[in-house]
């Protein structure tokens, strides 16, 4: 059990699950650090996504990476949408409220996916060519695939929030408010833009997701502690510690599955949660506050 | 006597003769409201009146079902006495949380999601180790008795869910009339504020969280003797955090009637649905239905009407 070559294997593993884990918090950071939302809806709204994946698939043939752009997209307008529509005009005074919406957002949605999808769990079959042998680890392709896909979508939306307009007003609104509607900024469209592209990265990542994963109805409950662990591990709103985060919790998660069993393994992440908020809220790169 | 307390003469009157008018169908929904009008009055106490919003509140709820059900079937405790148990094994998890959680400074959405957290490495817990007998669950061995907490008539464990009901609400009402529960409210209302009045907010909330975690358990036990049978899930999982949270917020967050009123709405929802499931074939699936109005109903109340349900009706009598 203690074989260096089996850890080595099951940090590899770690660290491919982690490079998902780190486009879904990616989002998170990105939604807290503009509007100051918790949002509680993430996990369903990748599990929605997820199904808008499994269903280009069964209903179209649609591979999974083909329907990369097309899910994004419409994960952006969903999120755009979202938010002009429901989260923006209710979400007004304390933060809890904001966050007890989009636990009711959460609730709608994870319900009628339930009433419109069914229970069962549904997977897609693709084969993408036998594992990559590396040492003794077997790795399997579209792990690969979706560990360098995330980071390098991660790395373009750094890209795009440090050098384009939009990006630029985006990093304005979430330092200052008011300055940036004073200098002209259409903050609440930022705001819904803002809102809209932390969904896209949750429409890529159930694109990555799906060769490899299931969906059903709950599976977004799956994701929404491990999201929120990595962000507050990162420091909340913090690009860096989202990456840096995901990666350490794909590890944290597979290491704990290797020496405590598929069942107790699960607490690390509980655990992680709990002692960064008791011990060191701000997270790893998180700023004073 | 003044004119509320009329009222709540009246209505307790009503409930206790209630099993003798109507079918036993009726009488078991009856029991389903009063025991969710008080477990959420127990979410009432800490995240209605002192503002302390929790999404894992079921920590408390599982701790007690899982402590009574442990002494009864693993130790031979008779349930009755286990049940005090429950309550102080509660009570001493909510100190425990709420000691960890506000001496590190914790509030509003970070509280919320750290007793999601608490909430889930117990279910984590309760799932591995052996003394819960894991993701079996533990079954209580049937005995019908009022001795064994187990009743051969189910109208009984209408009244102990009616008699639970109606200390939560003495509790509450309570608390609306002592320095206590005015220094819930002003710790709600701004903390930092309260904390320059002198209030020691640490202690209060400490003790608010002591409160409702005992009453959770409370419930726990209940729950446990009612249905024979604990596991994981239902003790620990985030379904009954959500619905202890919905019918206090869906109610009325922070008064003394929100919590039953919400437990009625949402008691009736999910009733009509199961009724509209069972007579229409076409819509046998339509369980779903009742979790999306509630989640719809919990979107547009805290939009839009942050004092829920009972805040319509204290409105209305104040312009008769």
């Amino acid at each position: 059990m203690f074989d260096p070559a089996i850890i080595l294997a099951g940090v590899l593993n770690g660290l491919l699950a982690g490079g998902v884990y780190v486009l879904v918090a990616v989002g998170l950071t990105l939604i807290y650090g503009v509007l100051h939302i918790i949002n509680f809806a993430h996990g369903s709204l990748l599990m929605l996504a997820m199904y808008a994946v499994f269903f280009l698939w069964r209903l179209l043939g649609v591979d999974p990476y083909v329907a990369l752009p097309v899910v994004i997209a419409g994960a952006f307008v969903f999120g755009y949408l979202l938010y002009r529509g429901v989260i923006g005009r209710l979400s007004h005074g304390r933060d809890e409220n904001i966050l007890l919406i989009t636990l009711g957002l959460s609730i709608v949605i994870d319900n009628l996916a339930l009433l419109f999808f069914g229970g069962d769990t549904q997977t897609i079959d693709v084969s993408y060519g036998p594992d990559l042998q590396l040492g003794v680890a077997f790795l399997p392709v579209p792990k690969v695939v979706s560990f360098a896909a995330s980071l390098l979508i991660c790395a373009a939306l750094g890209l795009y929030m440090a050098r384009s307009d939009t990006g630029k007003a985006i990093r304005a609104v979430a330092r200052e408010r008011q300055g940036a509607r004073l200098a002209g900024i259409d903050v609440p469209n930022i705001f819904a833009i803002s809102y809209g592209i932390g969904i896209a990265c949750l429409g890529a990542a159930a694109c990555l997701l799906m060769p490899t994963y299931y969906v059903t109805p709950v599976s977004g409950h799956a994701f929404v502690l491990v999201a929120f662990t990595i962000v507050v591990l990162g420091g909340m709103g913090s690009f860096l510690g989202a990456a840096v985060g995901g990666l350490l919790i794909g590890v944290v998660e597979s290491l704990g599955g290797l020496f405590l069993g598929e069942q107790l393994g699960q607490i690390g992440i509980s655990a992680i949660f709990i002692l960064i908020l008791l011990l060191k809220p701000t997270g790893l790169f998180g700023g004073a506050r | 006597m003044n004119r509320a307390a009329v009222l709540a003469m009246i209505a307790l009157a009503a409930a206790i003769v209630l099993p003798l008018l109507v079918p036993g169908y009726l009488v078991n929904v009856g029991m389903l409201v009063f025991f969710l009008a008080f477990i959420g009055q127990s979410w009432n106490l800490s995240g209605g009146f002192a503002g302390q919003t929790s999404f894992g509140h079921v920590v408390f709820f599982g701790t007690g079902a899982y402590t009574s059900t442990i002494l009864h079937v693993t130790y031979g405790w008779n349930p009755w006495l286990a049940w005090p148990v429950a309550m102080a094994a509660g009570g001493l998890v909510g100190w425990i949380i709420a000691f960890l959680s506000f001496r590190a400074g914790l509030r509003g959405s970070y509280f919320a999601l750290i007793t999601l957290a608490f909430a889930e490495v117990f279910r984590i817990l309760a799932n591995s180790v052996p003394f819960t007998k894991g993701g079996l669950g533990m079954l209580i061995k049937a005995e019908p008795g009022a001795a064994n907490f187990q009743f051969r008539d189910p109208v009984w464990f209408y009244y102990v869910a009616l008699a639970l009901c109606v200390v939560s609400l003495l509790i509450a009402w309570r608390l609306t009339q002592s320095r206590f529960g005015a220094r819930l409210v002003a710790i709600r209302e701004n903390e930092d504020a309260a904390r320059a009045l002198g209030i020691d907010v640490f202690a209060e909330k400490v003790k608010v969280l002591v409160l409702s975690g005992a009453m959770a358990a409370a419930g726990g036990t209940f729950y446990a003797q009612k249905y024979l049978y604990v596991d994981p899930n239902i003790a620990f999982g985030v379904d009954k955090s959500v619905e202890m949270l919905l019918v206090a917020m869906v109610g009325g967050a922070g008064t003394i009637f929100g919590p039953l009123m919400g437990a009625a709405t949402l008691t009736a929802i999910n009733e009509g649905t199961r009724w509209l499931a069972s007579v229409v074939p076409a819509l046998k699936n339509v369980q779903p239905l009742s979790l999306i109005v509630y989640g719809a109903m919990l979107i547009l109340i805290v939009g839009r009407l942050p004092d829920g349900l009972a805040s319509l009706f204290a409105r209305r009598r104040r312009h008769a």
